[in-house]
């Protein structure tokens, strides 16, 4: 039977089975073919916090979610068109992620008594009518892979943990992709074993095979490359980018790079990404605790490393009273925390923005530091290198804000040339005739970086009250008030060194929507989608949270609403507030997931449908 | 002695002991033990193979972390009980520093116990001086982890109910490879002690015995005092038997792994049945450090461990070395293209 092939400019995929059944990396592999052949894409992997949930149950559930076109793709999709779920407790906690009339593709071997029972279901979903809106196919994925691989002798454990590059041999059958990344793949990583490598092979060309061959497949997609801009590119996921970004920064300003960090959900790939990068002198120290780690970067921050830590937010409450020291020494110092679900240990593998009035104001005293975020996967990259600059040039301690959807989520990114990256100029002190610890850069208001070894510039500083110029202790009252002022001036006056707020659409109209972070792609589409309607609607997407752009202000006044979407109650909005008084309408939704730019436009037709915009809820 | 000679040994030009006495006044009580270690350190560090630029003293929160105030070296006045964390980081930067931890035992024991046993089991090389008075004294007279059972404090009117720490057997079972004892009334042992301890590579961990003579005062007279230490007190010397008493009459014999005070001079006894000093047994420092829980035995002080190992921050570096030598030097380029990359004409 001759099989059709039809062109689609967009696909989103969501893969789903038990923790233990490796659909991040499944998920991981189709994304990386998707890279390579020139699609552009977006990424959300969903996984609970256990590692191995018992197997069937829905709390165990992991699932990785891919939107990937020929045209720029923003957000890995608010519902998918394809689910893969590999048993039933996959099928019930994902099918509601599926649109009308999309396609499911199950793995039928695992829909027994058993496995309906694990899943808390009565009756089997793929016979009870429950399934009619969808296009539903069901494959015998655990027994197809036992029979590519039967001669080989292998364990039935074996065989079950190799079925999911069945499916994914599926897919890249059903989406016209090339094998030959995951192939490659495969062979890297189980080197040691040419078994392992010969039974992986076998079972993703089984599924590719099984596609092409068997007759219930009778359609084919193809979904071209994107026309991204012309240049280098490279996939790249959130925590690596930022690894890279400190990287950069530290070859830049000609700095060592010490990350002082303790394991924690989902910051800790990036301390494994820079622990493996030792060929260019990067320090990892994994410390006792978040305390010691921030501790041990500001001691080395001091010796004139360039230092950074990196947490969520638990620990970054932990490293509260550290950063009022750095802020008291006024040392630079990179503080990445990748938001999570809160408060205490809330959702420690879901994303949230809920830490940003922390970072800006969360410490005990007069403390402000200088606050921004990244937007995406690659802006990660920028924010942290942009994060060093800062803190180097200001003398200061500087929070880069991620979350667990840019730190996990990925997408192809426009590798820049090292040699271009703005460049990062490091002065050390070196002159005792003229040296004083706390003697102020005329422009920066920065106070001179004097290391250890250097002779003739012994000095102590500490985190008691710093005299202004000799950096001696002082109790005196005019002092105390006169170093405050100069410590918020100092970061106030970051903002002359920073670009001017953008604003995507219309400088002025009816509806400016502020955000910050990770909701970027799901507001631009958003507002793309209202704008298209006709309607006027602009987008400011704020990555300088503390100082605020110059302009930031301005442009607010210009418009006649503002609406501030953000996975938090209500956090930029009071910022904004406070420091411009506008009557901003925020929209926060907060299940630890990403905001769908569906529930984002319809919040914005409100202001032109006639119904009152005001309230705060989806 | 077990350690290797410090690294660095050019200093070009002799230091004195105004070298290191800073401009500020220091502002500790009127009779404090805290003065004495001060004056001591203060003695030796000119005589040590460093350069004057080189020192970092790092403290925390306490009377005892006012300390790097009042020396003439780079330092950083911490937060409570983080000095060991923060000097981790300073000497990981630049293991070419010599860097001293100033703390006591609140600071150093309680709200920053963590910090310590880790870098201690790192073996760092840093050197950590904790003054030990059992008081809170910058907060006015609280008990701290050293405080005795029973003693009556500001937060403790019905006396201490909690169970001490001994501070050198928190630094020997958190496998610190160098842990004394001194105390402020003794210069010279103090002033043998801070040498030592400079001289070892690795962690250092000396506890000094510090009188807070306004919230404490002669809690460790029976051991510091001039005329009653030389029965209440035996002082280690490596390879040498455990002999005290005013006319070195007595010494410290093992009975099984308990040990006791016989007379040498009586006949029962000879020198030769004293147990002696190895400063490389760690079993025998932890049965010296224990001697604190028998009122019958005199307190031990000197050098309890001195063992090789190689500090963490060489560590750091070789691997550093390592992967340059494999990889060679990285390439940011390199990096940023990664593994997998394609190209939009």
């Amino acid at each position: 039977m001759a099989k059709s092939t039809v062109t689609l400019d967009e696909v989103t995929i969501r893969f789903a089975g038990d923790s233990g059944d490796g659909m991040q990396l499944t998920g991981t592999q189709f994304t990386n073919t998707a890279a390579v052949f020139g699609n552009d894409l977006s990424t959300l992997p969903d996984y609970p916090a256990e590692i191995r949930a018992p197997a069937g149950t829905t709390y165990g559930v992991s699932g990785f979610q891919i939107k990937f076109g020929s045209l720029d793709v923003l957000t890995p999709g608010d519902t998918c068109d394809v689910l893969v779920a590999m048993n039933p407790a996959a099928l019930v906690t994902n099918v509601k992620m599926l649109r009308e009339n999309g396609t499911i593709i199950v793995n039928e071997d695992s829909f027994t008594d058993r496995n309906f029972k694990m899943a808390g279901i009565a009756t089997n979903p793929l016979e009870d009518g429950s399934l009619a809106r969808f296009q539903v196919y069901k494959v015998p994925i655990s027994k197809m892979t036992a029979n590519a691989i039967a001669d080989m002798n292998l364990s039935t454990k074996f065989i079950d943990k190799t079925k999911n590059f069945f499916a994914l041999g599926l897919m890249y059958w059903m989406y016209n992709r090339p094998l030959d990344q995951s192939v490659r793949f495969i062979q890297e990583k189980f080197a040691k074993d040419p078994q392992v490598i010969e039974a992986n092979i076998r079972v993703l060309k089984a599924g590719f095979n099984y596609g092409d061959t068997v007759e219930i497949f009778t359609t084919r997609y193809e979904v071209k490359p994107a026309k991204l801009p012309p240049g280098k590119y490279r996939n790249i996921m959130g925590n690596t980018a930022t690894a890279l970004g400190l990287v950069a920064a530290s070859k830049k300003s000609g700095l060592d790079l010490f990350l002082g960090s303790y394991p924690i959900t989902p910051a800790s790939d990036i301390l494994h990404e820079l622990s493996k990068m030792k060929e260019y002198g990067v320090k990892t120290f994994q410390a006792e605790d978040e305390i010691a780690a921030i501790c041990a970067a500001i001691g080395a921050s001091y010796a004139g490393d360039l230092a950074a830590t990196t947490t969520s937010g638990p620990g970054m409450a932990l490293k509260t009273e550290a950063m009022g020291l750095a802020i008291m020494l006024e040392l630079p110092l990179v503080i990445v925390d990748v938001q999570r679900g809160g408060p205490s240990t809330g959702l420690p593998t879901k994303t949230e923005q809920a830490d940003l009035l922390q970072a800006v104001v969360g410490r005990n005293g007069e403390a402000p530091l200088c606050v921004l975020a990244a937007s995406t996967p690659a802006d990660c990259f920028d924010a942290a290198y942009e994060a060093a600059r800062i803190a180097i040039k200001y003398m200061t301690p500087v929070i880069c804000l991620t979350d667990g959807y840019v730190a996990n989520g990925a997408e192809p990114w426009l590798i820049p040339r090292a040699d271009d990256l703005p460049a990062i100029p490091v002065k050390f002190e070196k002159d005792p005739a003229t040296f004083k610890p706390y003697a102020r850069d005329e422009k920066t208001l920065s106070r001179p970086w004097a290391i250890p070894g250097t002779p003739g510039l012994q000095h102590r500083i500490g985190g008691l009250e710093k005299a202004h110029i000799t950096g001696n202790i002082s109790y005196d009252p005019d002092n105390h008030d006169f170093m405050i002022k100069v410590r918020a001036a100092k970061i106030d006056g970051i903002a002359n060194d920073i670009p001017l707020q953008r604003i995507e659409g219309d400088p002025e109209g009816e509806v400016l929507v502020v955000g910050w972070g990770g909701t970027y792609g799901a507001i631009k589409s958003a507002v793309a989608e209202a704008r298209a309607k006709g309607h006027s609607v602009s987008h400011a997407h704020v990555k300088y949270l503390n100082p605020f752009p110059r302009n930031l202000g301005e442009i607010l006044y210009k418009f006649k609403h503002v609406l501030v979407p953000e996975i938090n109650n209500g956090q930029l909005i009071k910022l904004l507030r406070a420091k411009y008084l506008v009557p901003a309408i925020g929209f926060n939704v907060i299940k630890g997931l990403p905001l769908r730019s569906e529930d984002i436009e319809s919040k914005i037709e409100s202001f032109f449908g006639g119904n009152h915009p005001g309230g705060n809820n989806a | 002695m077990p350690e290797t000679v410090a690294k660095d040994q050019t200093t070009p030009v002799k230091l004195t002991i105004k070298d290191f006495q800073s401009d500020q006044d220091v502002r500790w009580c009127p009779g404090c033990g805290d003065y004495s270690i001060l004056a001591q350190v203060q003695r030796v560090l000119p005589d040590l193979p460093h350069k004057k630029e080189d020192y970092v003293v790092v403290s925390g929160i306490g009377c005892s972390s006012r300390f790097p105030y009042y020396v003439d070296t780079y330092g950083i006045h911490g937060i409570h009980g983080r000095a060991t964390a923060i000097a981790s980081g300073v000497k990981i930067a630049n293991p070419k520093l010599n860097v001293w931890v100033a703390t006591g035992d609140g600071d150093g024991l309680s709200i920053g116990g963590n910090h310590m046993i880790h870098m201690l089991r790192r073996n760092l090389n840093i050197k950590v001086a904790l003054f030990n008075n059992e008081i809170y004294g910058l907060t006015k007279g609280q008990y701290s982890p050293t405080s005795r059972i029973g003693q009556i404090t500001k937060s403790t009117p019905t006396g201490v109910i909690d169970n001490p720490f001994v501070p050198v057997s928190l630094a020997l079972g958190a496998n610190a490879t160098f842990v004394a004892r001194s105390m402020d009334r003794d210069p010279k042992h103090l002033q043998e002690m801070v040498r030592r301890a400079d001289k070892h590579q690795g962690s250092a961990f000396l506890e000094i015995y510090q009188n807070c003579n306004v919230f404490n005062d002669g809690a460790f007279f029976t051991w510091t005092e001039k005329d009653s230490r030389d029965t209440t007190v035996v002082y280690l010397e490596h390879g040498k038997p455990l002999v005290f008493g005013k006319q070195k009459e007595k010494g410290i014999r093992l009975n099984g792994f308990t040990p006791e005070v016989v007379n040498t001079t009586e006949g029962k006894y000879s020198v030769n049945d004293l147990l002696v000093h190895n400063e490389q047994d760690s079993t025998l420092a932890f049965i010296l450090a224990n001697m604190i829980h028998d009122p019958e035995l005199p307190r031990a002080m000197g050098v309890f461990l001195a063992i090789d190992r190689t500090p963490y921050e060489e560590l750091v570096q070789q691997q550093i070395a390592k992967a340059k030598a494999k990889k060679g030097e990285g390439d940011l380029q390199k990096l940023l293209d990664g593994d997998e990359t394609w190209v939009i004409q």
